[in-house]
């Protein structure tokens, strides 16, 4: 934790508002300020929140980051991220994306979590989660980073909505009943060439125990898991680039498939 | 370039659990084809020895691995009736050189399979059983630095295997989409699908068969094929325990000793 003092959270918020608005992407915040870290980064994302709900955004759930041990030794933490999302975001099964709506966008395929019943941290298990959970469906997260060339820390990313552009679900919501969301394996395709897979397992281990994670998470800031809120619980892989003509397609065993189509400004 | 003294040296190799070097350090042109005789001649070396053939393996499964070695195609070796480690057994690591697990999809055939034609639903009609498996690997070159032919020659660095106590029908489900979550003493390695081994497990498993009817051989009933890795292979050494655990498969565990 910096000095971070609340004008200059203020001011990034700012920042990286319009450079959602006008898809500009801006220099890392740690520029400014090297010491940031990730509590400054939820600070900033908090004020940006606030703006975009002010604006008419409503938020439909969350999404985690850095579900990887990968990822996380690679922005050198050892736990998740997370922002929420807003529903004006979220796409459909084959919905066209359009690639000018996005600076720098990339898509991984997840697990989505969609709750029936509320979930309260702190001491919520993923236990707790399999009796709150309504079913799974099958997503395609587009993150996007509002800094310019992805050079970020994790201040940076955490203030920029954790990096998330938009989300893509199926229709699905298939029960958990017998299901073992860590074994759920997955097929992403990109043109109809495999580019990788994964298994439910990817995501901290257990979806289930990612979404106890942020219920967890939330909770000492005074925030719960409404019922209804989907959770988008981390990428099954690495994640892949996108251009205009792309068609990206992952398949779940037991969920089923998610299509996106990647246009350009013409179409 | 004396064939029988290349095989000679690799089975010494594993003998004494003591690497070589490339054998294309030394003959520079070694081919392929040539390293699938010198494979023929290890394997044949073996069974005369008292080894008895049991199935195959396939490696260089994966695009990754193919763009690694820089080639366009997957690559096979014998497996021997010795390498099967019984699910439950310890690998016991000082057996191996530099042993290595792979998590895999193992089909056991209900009926013999060659010919040049044969497809992925050709190999599922044929397939009694599926088991998930742990594939050990150990070559018998330092390091494991070799060119596609050493690896060829040195029976593509079968070692072991293990398979699951739980076989499976290979009918009424997409092997493509099957799960796989690999760990090493609890803590992930990977996770993967079936799609992984060159799209789907069977696939490979073709492949494997119209490459050997090229050489005039062929699968028999009761052998066991393991159709290729789902993910990168890990390192294990005394103390470790590796698990594969498949969706709908089940799952297999190996102690190293």
């Amino acid at each position: 934790m910096t000095s971070l003092d609340r004008q200059q959270a203020k001011n990034f918020a700012d920042a990286l508002y319009q450079a959602r608005r006008t898809r500009t992407p801006i220099d890392p915040l740690t520029e400014h300020l090297p010491d940031l870290g990730m509590e400054d980064g939820y600070a900033v994302q908090q004020l940006l929140v606030e703006r975009l709900v002010a604006d008419g955004e409503v938020i439909s759930g969350y999404k985690l980051g850095l579900t990887s041990a990968p990822m996380q030794r690679l922005l050198g933490v050892n736990q998740p991220d997370f922002s929420p999302v807003f529903a004006s975001t979220v796409h459909e099964d084959g919905a066209d994306i359009r690639v000018d709506a996005f600076i720098a966008p990339r898509v991984e395929a997840e697990i989505a979590v969609t709750l029936d019943a509320d979930l309260s941290g702190p001491h919520c298990a993923a236990a707790d989660v399999y009796q709150a959970t309504r079913g799974l469906t099958a997503a395609i997260e587009i993150v996007d980073s509002r800094i310019r060339d992805w050079k970020i820390t994790i201040a940076d990313t955490v203030a920029d909505l954790a990096s998330n552009g938009a989300i893509a679900l199926g229709s699905r919501v298939v029960p958990l009943d017998s299901l073992d969301p860590r074994l759920i394996g997955m097929v992403f395709t990109k043109n109809g060439d495999v580019v990788a897979t994964g298994a439910g397992a990817a995501a901290l281990g257990d979806p289930l125990a990612a979404v106890a994670w942020l219920a967890n998470t939330l909770a000492p800031l005074g925030a719960h898991l409404p019922a209804g809120s989907v959770i988008m619980t981390g990428a099954l892989h690495a994640m892949v680039p996108i251009q205009a003509g792309d068609t990206f397609r992952a398949e779940f065993d037991h969920l089923g498939p998610i299509t996106l189509k990647v246009v350009g400004e013409e179409e | 370039m004396n064939k029988t003294e290349l095989a000679e040296r690799l089975i010494r190799a594993a003998s004494d659990r003591v690497a070589t070097t490339p054998l294309t350090d030394d003959f520079p042109d070694l081919d392929v084809d040539t390293a699938y005789t010198i494979q023929d001649t290890v394997v044949e070396a073996r069974r005369a020895s008292g080894a008895v053939i049991v199935g195959a393996k396939l490696g260089l499964t994966s695009k990754a691995k193919q763009e690694q070695m820089n080639v366009d195609e997957p690559l096979y070796g014998w497996l021997s009736h010795d390498m099967h480690i019984d699910t439950g057994e310890p690998l016991v690591c000082d057996r191996f050189i530099q042993p290595r697990c792979e998590p895999e999809i193992a089909f056991l055939l209900g009926e013999d399979l060659s010919g040049p034609d044969v497809s992925a639903a050709r190999v599922i009609a044929a397939t009694q059983l599926v088991f998930p498996a742990i594939d050990v690997l150990d070559s018998r070159f330092a390091g494991y630095s070799f060119t596609l032919p050493d690896v060829v020659a040195d029976n593509s660095s079968c070692a072991g295997f293990i398979l699951g106590g739980q076989g499976s029908s290979p009918t009424n489900f997409d092997m493509r989409l099957t799960g796989c979550v690999f760990e090493k003493n609890g803590s992930l390695i990977a996770t993967a699908s079936g799609a992984a081994v060159l799209g789907h497990p069977a696939t490979s498993v073709a492949w494997l068969v119209r490459k050997l009817a090229e050489r005039g051989q062929g699968l028999t009933a009761g052998h066991i094929v393991l159709a290729g890795s789902m993910t990168e292979a890990v390192a294990v050494e005394p103390g470790d325990v590796v698990t594969a655990r498949f969706d709908r498969l089940g799952t297999v565990e190996i102690s190293c000793i």
